[in-house]
Formats: structure tokens, sequence, C-alpha cells
């Protein structure tokens, strides 16, 4: 075996320049698929980040059926204090759960008693809130950092629209449950940003006041998010909390609850499933660039060398000794390749790190780009290259052990 | 002893839908340890013979028996084995690997034919190498000695297996006079030392004078059969 991998790296020696030629090309399709994938993978990340830590948090359970009619934001599906408590239980007895945040989401109008227009509203535990979504702080712009009983805080557009300002006083009416109509003055402390998906234009009050406008005795919650201490076990967790609700059943015997991943709950889902798309394209790119060029260099090699066949075939070289000489010249392209590809590849998503490259999410701006290739990434794209390395000189190969001695050894 | 018998062998070769009759009806028997040349003018078929004997080709017609084997009842791997067990190889060209240096190259057969255990190995490549001269030259490549040198070499890297056999299709065309004498010479000492048989194909009639039995070839027949001294026979 040693000797047949000295042998295939003298011949590719032999050939310093194409060699060199056939690597470098093969380099360069890894250094495009780590860099490509460390990019999408940082933007990625930040994206996914965007939407649980200041919006959606990781999981989201309500009423079953609240999610179909969530535009209305209905009064009628909320969750009843018994079942919240029995939920709440439940999440504190999984120790994957970091923490969750119970919300009232209603509809209402809101004046700034010289206009008024409508208001979508979440009343929620300010500390809940803060721990459950970490970036959720950072979003309120103008204003204190918190949801204090009495207060409001608004959606930038909402301030600037109907230009009402951080200690202005506005009124806030809804409908009740029954139907009945309720309102009450509250002072404007914070403006927040918004934030591209749904429910990004929300404004949030404490629950106590939503209570009070809606006239509830007793909190009856419409959503609960929820955070995880290790966003890698989502699903692991979505499956448990499912298995274990999937036993709460209503009045009509059918589940009570509905649990959904924030992938379910925001359309930028598709737009990071696209990037996962596009980068199987590029990789299946990356496939055809290691397949040709190490087919057409194995197919050379072949042909130049077929005296060579001939000789080693005549005296007495096993048929499949001379598929193991070509194969493994291959390979050690494949690997030449993927090894130069990964160094040069590491080494400029490091720059690109260094450099600090800024981009704009939706509103956002000034988010910072970190591109990481996960070690995974890194042998599954060096894997990659290698097999098709192998499976890219495995023609020529075949076709070297297949040949007559007495006609390779005439060959000019 | 007979190291092989050829029992009317024909070789027929199709060239598109016409067959040419290269070997007809060929009948000899070839002694272990003999020294042996077939000459003829090109195209008598010396180098099909030289093929069928190596079991690199198999007769159309007639039984070529090489060693107790049927040359005709292998198939391509067994052919390998065969060849890689008994025959050495020495080419026109030399055929030597240009990726390997002299030693590597006379090693060749040892390590990836057979599998000879690496101290044996080196005993035999060392005694070869002395045999035929080229210890000094050892570590070079192919491109750095002269093609007597090479000969040399691909002599010793066709008897580092200890073949009962070692066939020889024109070793001297490429070279010149004094240095053709000298391999034929070395191939005779080696023949000598090693009691192996040889075969060898030429037309150069100086060169055929050091051969001990010589058939001649014309049209695929033989026309003549020498013997000189006959001390080798048996
Ligand atoms: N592969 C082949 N296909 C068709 N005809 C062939 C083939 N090989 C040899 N022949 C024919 O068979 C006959 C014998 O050829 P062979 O090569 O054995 O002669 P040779 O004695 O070795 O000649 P030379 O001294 O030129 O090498 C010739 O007529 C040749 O044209
Ligand atoms: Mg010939």
């Amino acid at each position: 075996m040693g000797n047949l991998f000295k042998i295939a790296i003298r011949n590719l020696m032999r050939y310093k320049r194409r060699t060199t030629l056939t690597a470098s090309l093969v380099a360069i399709g890894v250094i495009f698929v780590l860099i490509f994938v460390g990019v999408t993978g940082s933007f990625k990340t930040m994206m996914t980040g965007q939407m649980t830590d200041s919006m959606l948090g990781h999981i989201q359970v309500h009423r079953r059926g609240y999610i179909a009619s969530i535009d209305n934001l209905p009064l009628t599906m909320n969750m009843k204090p018994q079942a919240v408590k029995k939920l709440e239980k439940t999440f504190q007895g999984m120790p994957d759960i970091e923490s969750y945040s119970l919300r009232i989401k209603f509809g209402g109008i809101f004046s700034s008693f010289t206009e008024t227009t409508n208001i979508r509203l979440n009343g929620v535990y300010p500390e809940m809130e803060m721990k459950t979504l970490p970036l959720f702080a950072s979003r309120i712009t103008t204003g204190e950092k918190t949801i204090k009983k009495g207060e409001i805080v608004i959606p930038e557009l909402l301030s600037r629209g109907m230009k009402v300002n951080v200690g202005d006083t506005i009124v806030v009416i809804a409908n009740n449950k029954d139907g009945s109509v309720n309102g009450k003055q509250l002072r404007v402390s914070g403006i927040i940003e918004s934030i591209t998906g749904p429910g990004g234009r929300d404004g949030y009050v404490h629950i106590e006041d939503a209570m009070e406008i809606l006239r509830m005795e007793e909190p009856e919650i419409s959503e609960i998010a929820i955070r995880l201490k290790d966003f890698g076990k989502l699903h692991a967790v979505y499956d448990s909390l499912t298995a274990m609700l999937a036993g709460e059943q209503n009045n009509q015997g059918k589940p009570a609850f509905e649990v959904h991943t924030w992938e379910d709950l925001t359309p930028f889902y598709n737009i990071i499933r696209m990037i996962d798309i596009m980068t199987i394209f590029i990789k299946i790119m990356l496939i055809a660039i290691v397949l040709i060029s190490v087919m057409n260099v194995m197919i050379m090699a072949v042909y130049e060398r077929i005296r060579e066949i001939g000789t080693i075939a005549a005296i007495g070289t096993m048929p499949g000794r001379i598929l193991s000489m070509f194969v493994i010249e291959g390979f050690l392209l494949g690997i030449l390749g993927a090894v130069a590809g990964n160094v040069m590849g590491i080494g400029i998503i490091y720059i690109l790190k260094a450099v600090k490259i800024t981009f704009a999410f939706g509103r956002q701006t000034g988010l910072v780009l970190s591109p990481t290739v996960a070690l995974q990434d890194i042998a599954m794209i060096s894997l990659i290259v290698i097999v098709v390395a192998v499976l890219g000189s495995l023609q020529p190969a075949f076709k070297a052990s297949r040949m007559e001695p007495i006609k390779a050894l005439r060959h000019v | 002893m007979e190291l092989m018998k050829a029992t009317n062998i024909v070789k027929d070769y199709m060239v598109g839908e016409v067959a040419i009759r290269a070997l007809d009806r060929l009948n000899f028997t070839i002694d272990s340890a003999s020294f042996i040349s077939f000459v003829g003018p090109s195209g008598s078929g010396k180098t099909t013979l030289l093929n069928l004997i190596g079991c690199l080709d198999k007769p159309t017609e007639g039984t070529l028996t090489v060693a107790g084997t049927d040359v005709a009842s292998l198939d391509r791997r067994q052919g390998a084995a065969f060849r890689g067990a008994n025959i050495g190889f020495i080419f026109q060209d030399f055929n030597l690997l240009p990726v390997l240096t002299v030693y590597e190259n006379i090693e060749y057969p040892l390590l990836m034919v057979q599998n000879v255990p690496a101290k044996e190995r080196e005993e035999r490549i060392m005694k070869l190498l002395d045999a035929v001269g080229m210890l000094e030259q050892e570590g070079k490549y192919p491109d750095q000695i002269s093609g007597g040198q090479k000969q040399r070499v691909a002599v010793a890297r066709a008897l580092v297996t200890n073949p009962r056999l070692v066939l020889a299709d024109e070793p001297t065309a490429n070279l010149d006079h004094k240095t053709a004498y000298m391999v034929i010479e070395l191939m005779k000492k080696m023949r000598d030392e090693f009691r192996t048989t040889f075969i060898f194909s030429t037309h150069d009639q100086k060169i055929v004078g050091e051969a001990e039995i010589i058939y001649t070839l014309e049209d695929g027949q033989i026309t003549e059969r020498e013997e000189k001294g006959g001390n080798n026979r048996g």
C-alpha cells in the first residue's frame, strides 16, 4: 500500500504544473464554498438571533387555533388561568427551558387626542419578557428601557405618524371579550424600533394595564414565548413539549394547545431555507468542478502512461493494483486540493472577520458580519472533495486496469 | 528438462474481414536453462511468437504449454499471476518506470507483483545490481543513465523474481553494437548463474551468433534450427 502511494505521489510530481493547476481549481472550489457557508452562516445566525431574541422567542405555545386567526388577535381564544398554570408547571419541570414570557395580545384604538389609529398591543410582565427576549431592551431606542404600569411603549412608525413622543399622554381603547368597550390613559415611556416580520410593529404595555383595559379578573394569556438554554436543542424540546401537551384536551376531546417553533412563525425562515438550498447548489457546483477536473487530469494521465501500464501489466501486476495506483493518484489530488482550499478558505474567513464588515437587516443597521465555519462543515466539504476526486479517477483507472498488455506496449 | 512445448500453433490476426496468418503451424520444444534466439526478417512473426510464449496472447489453434501450463487456459488474472511467477520480460525500449530509481525499478516486481519480505528483497536486488554492474547507479532515475545501463537494469528486473523463463523481444535493437554485445553477454552470464531460460528475438545477424540454439522464422514458419555446441541441452 505504501508503495502505491509512493508511486502515485511521484507521478503527481512528475507533472508539477498540471497537478498544481488541478489542485488549485479544486482549492478554489473549496474556498468558495467555505466563504459562502461562512458568510451566509453568520447572516443566518444573526437573522435567527434577531427574530428569536427580540420578538418571537424560540418556541411559542397558544390555545389551539390561535395562530390561524392571529391577525384578529381574538380574545376569545386566550388560555384560561388554570390552563396557564398547568403549562407553567410543565415548563418549570423542563430543564432545557431557560425562561418564558406570558403575553396578552389585543388590538385597539390609539388616540393622541388629535388623531386616532389602530394599534396592536402586547401586555407583558416586563421581567419575563426581557429575560425571554435578551435583545428586547435594545429595541427601545428612546425612553426608558422597561415597561411600567400606566405606561406604554409605542412603535416607532406610530410615533412618527402620529407625532407622539416620550412623555406624551395617550388613550388606548379596546373591545373586551364580551363586546363592551373600555379605555385607559397611558404615558408614553419609550419608542420601540420596528422589526421586519409579524408582530414587529406592536406596542407594549404592562400586563396589569392590559387586564384593566380588557376588564379581566385574572390574566387570560394569548401567547407564551419560550426561550431555551440551548438553541441547538430546539427540535428536541419542541418534540418533547408537543408530546407532553398532546394529553391536554379541550371539551371536544381535541388537543387544547398548539406548539410552534420560531421557524413556523416568521416568513423569514423561508429566506434561511433559501440560503440552505443555495448552499446545496454551490456544493453541487463544487462536486462538478472536482469531478470534471480530476477526471480530466486522470484521463490524460492514463493516456500518457499507456506503455507504462502495458509494461507493469506484462510483468504481472494484477488489474486491481493498477486500478488502485490511479485511484490513489486521484485521491491524493483531492486531498491536496481540499487541504489547500481549507487553509486558504479559513484564512480568508479569518480576514473577513477581522475586517468587521457590517450589513443591514430589515430596519436594523450596523450588524457586524462575523463569518465562521464549523468543524463539521470543513470535514463535510473535505469529505465531498475527496470522495468525488476518487470517483472521478475511478473510470480512467478502471480503463487502465483493463488494458491488454500487448496493445498497450505497442502504443506509441 | 522440458520447459515448454508448442504443438501446431497458429496465430491469425483479423484485419477487418481478412485473417492474416502471423504464425503457421509451429512445433518446437525448449528446455530449461537454454539460451535461444528467434531470428527472421521484419514481419516474420517473432514478436507474435514471443507474445504467445509470454502468455500475453493466445494461439488461434494448437497448444502451447509453458512450465506445464496450457497458455490458452489462463484468464486475465491468472495470466498476470502466471507471468508474475514464471516469466521475466526485457523490452526493446527498456520500459523502466521513469518515476522509480534503478533500485526501485528492480524492486518493483518483488513488491507489486510478488510479496517478498524486505530483507530478502534487499539481498536479491543487491546481488543483481552487482551482477549487472549497476551498484553505483542504484539511486539514479532512468533518465539519468544510458541506454545500455537501462537495459542492464531491465535484465536485473526480469531476473529478480527468479523466473523460469526470460523473454526479450529485440533487446538490443536500440543499443549500439558494443553495448548490444555486452547485454547479450550479461544475459548469458545470468543464464549460467541462475539457470534461467532465455529466449530473445533479433534480426541482427552478429548478435544471433551468441545464441546456443537459433530458430529462423520466415513468414510465420520455422525454416531452420541451428544448434551450437549443444552443451546446455537437457
Ligand atoms: N496486432 C496485429 N494486427 C494485425 N496484424 C498483425 C498484428 N501484429 C502483427 N501482425 C502481423 O503479423 C505478422 C507478424 O508480425 P510480428 O510483429 O510478429 O513480426 P516481427 O517478426 O516481430 O517483425 P519485426 O521484426 O518488424 O518486429 C506481420 O505480418 C504483421 O503485419
Ligand atoms: Mg517484432
